[in-house]
């Protein structure tokens, strides 16, 4: 097994970088000129209510949406301008866990891990597939669910093998959809206790896109809260929940009441 | 300038050049234009997941197989008996064999295995992709640096493409032995004598233009599955949706290739 690297944030190096961000569906603006930025090496949550655009943000980070104005800037690359051979080479640096956990349900799960390595990894031998199969779910701790199917699986289970799917490519970046939507406290402080191992594992450069603020103050360096479209403020989680702005105040209170 | 009329300006509101209606449908033909082209123009681009269009195929074949065994005989049986008084008016029931072959292989045969297609592959590739495509699936793939267009469409649309002609064979062959089982209850002719007599009144272009139209009912059941599949919204009701329009689409242009096609041959016989 390769030797983890020891994790450390860059803050000279920038790996996403975006400036003057929007994005509108039909008359529906949903980012209204965005700025944020990733250091190597840090985790950074981006919080805020359902339904303003903080999964948008990702799936425009990875091109899968493209944006109306701005740029975006990720590990040196602007992904807008990328023809398809070039993202799809920027793609496999990152790795996307999906708020559902997106696995193939005609897949078992050891299928489910081996599909993207096999399908971007050429001259690989049966061994090797294997091993990093069993690599990546030795990760998530779930090496015993390789031969399951993921309908089997319990919703923390498929977020953790999620996270191993993209692992198996051993990503720069770790972009988070949601990771705990939907789970029991217990399994929620697992996935945040995943999060950070992975962090400090693969030394990746995360976003967790969140409106849980335990997870946010758990597995994030910084966080960032989006209301309106826009970043309102961006620092450290006590910092940004100190600051005396109504919204942000009233999007802290809500979260710990319920 | 407050922050809110600042997020008005970013983008002006959509206008329409006819009416949402009537763009809206102009859009979806131009999508389903643009989502056809691409096949053509990924189907020759490496890498080409033989495996999976095999898979598929097998998918296709097994799972229309028994069905069209069923119905290929049923249609066999019945078209006989109910030919068989018209002719014997005119003292031509010796010609029922001809007349079976004509309208089997001409028309019933690929006709008839590709609305089962369309009725069980169709919607089930339209279900599968649509349900895939709400789950983000396909989006997976996508930033996994699959191209799940060549993976998923040019994949299904191949298997489809190569099986419904030969499952339009099947068919043939199978009507055609309902066919002889009833004119063997009726006179007792060999098989043998009721193949050739079948095949007398055939020619390369009637054969040559069951195979093509069958090729084309292929390609167009997995294109339609595939397009309704790959456009799927609104979870799982989308998915439903899909499913079903892919069907009635599917089977609304195999009709249309139908017409089209029997006029050409038709115009080619006759030049």
């Amino acid at each position: 097994m390769e030797t983890p690297k020891q994790h450390t944030i860059d803050q000279s190096q920038s790996v996403i970088d975006i400036k003057g961000l929007y994005k509108s569906f039909g008359d529906m603006h949903v980012l209204k000129g965005i700025d944020f930025n990733v250091f190597k090496g840090e985790n950074v949550g981006v919080l805020g209510k359902s339904g303003t655009g903080k999964s948008v943000l990702i799936k425009l980070i990875v091109g899968l949406l493209k944006p109306d104005r701005g740029t975006i800037k990720v590990l040196g690359q602007q992904v807008e301008t990328l023809r398809e051979k070039e993202l799809n080479a920027l793609r496999l640096r990152i790795g996307f866990s999906f708020q559902n956990s997106a696995l193939y349900d005609s897949m078992n799960i050891y299928q489910n891990l081996a599909f993207p390595l096999t399908m971007n990894v050429k001259h690989l031998t049966k061994a090797d597939v294997d091993n990093a199969v069993e690599e990546a779910l030795e990760a998530v701790g779930l090496k015993d669910k390789r031969f399951q199917m993921p309908a089997d699986l319990s919703g923390g289970q498929k977020k953790r093998i999620g996270i191993a799917r993209t692992l198996i490519l051993k990503p720069e970046i770790m972009l988070y959809d949601e990771p705990t939507s939907g789970l029991d406290p217990i399994t929620s402080a697992e996935i945040n206790e995943l999060i950070v191992e992975v962090q400090e594992k693969y030394n990746t450069s995360s976003i967790v896109i969140t409106h849980d603020l335990t997870c946010a103050k758990e597995t994030c360096n910084r966080v960032t809260i989006m209301i309106d479209g826009k970043f309102t403020k961006t620092g450290s989680f006590e910092e940004v929940f100190a600051s005396p702005d109504e919204k942000i105040k009233k999007f802290y209170s809500y979260n710990f009441i319920q | 300038m407050t922050a809110d009329t600042e997020n008005i300006t970013t983008s002006a509101p959509r206008k329409y050049l006819f009416s949402k209606g009537i763009d809206g449908y102009f859009s979806d033909v131009y999508k389903a234009y643009k989502f056809t082209g691409r096949f053509f123009k990924e189907v020759f681009k490496t890498p080409w997941h033989f495996g999976e269009v095999i898979n598929q195929s097998f998918e296709v074949g097994l799972r229309s197989l028994s069905l069209i065994t069923v119905t290929g005989f049923i249609i066999g049986v019945v078209f006989t008996k109910q030919s068989r008084p018209s002719l014997e008016d005119f003292g031509a029931a010796s010609w029922l064999p001809s007349l079976m072959g004509i309208a089997i292989i001409r028309a019933l045969g690929p006709l008839v295995t590709a609305l089962i297609c369309a009725g069980k592959v169709g919607s089930s590739i339209g279900a599968e992709l649509g349900s895939m495509k709400v789950t983000e699936q396909i989006d997976a793939m996508e930033v996994s640096a699959i191209n799940p267009y060549k993976y998923l469409v040019a994949t299904r649309v191949l298997a489809t493409t190569i099986t419904i002609p030969i499952l339009s064979l099947y068919c043939i062959f199978v009507g055609l032995l309902g066919s002889y089982v009833n004119v063997h209850a009726e006179e007792s002719t060999s098989f043998m004598i009721f193949y050739k007599n079948a095949f007398s009144t055939l020619n390369f272009l009637d054969v040559f233009t069951s195979l093509s139209k069958s090729l084309i009912f292929g390609f167009t059941i997995g294109m339609v599955g595939c397009y309704k599949g790959f456009h799927a919204s609104q979870g799982t009701r989308g998915v439903g949706k899909a499913a079903n329009q892919a069907v009635v689409l599917a089977m609304f242009l195999v009709f249309l290739e139908e017409v089209v096609i029997v006029q050409v041959s038709n115009w080619i016989r006759n030049y």
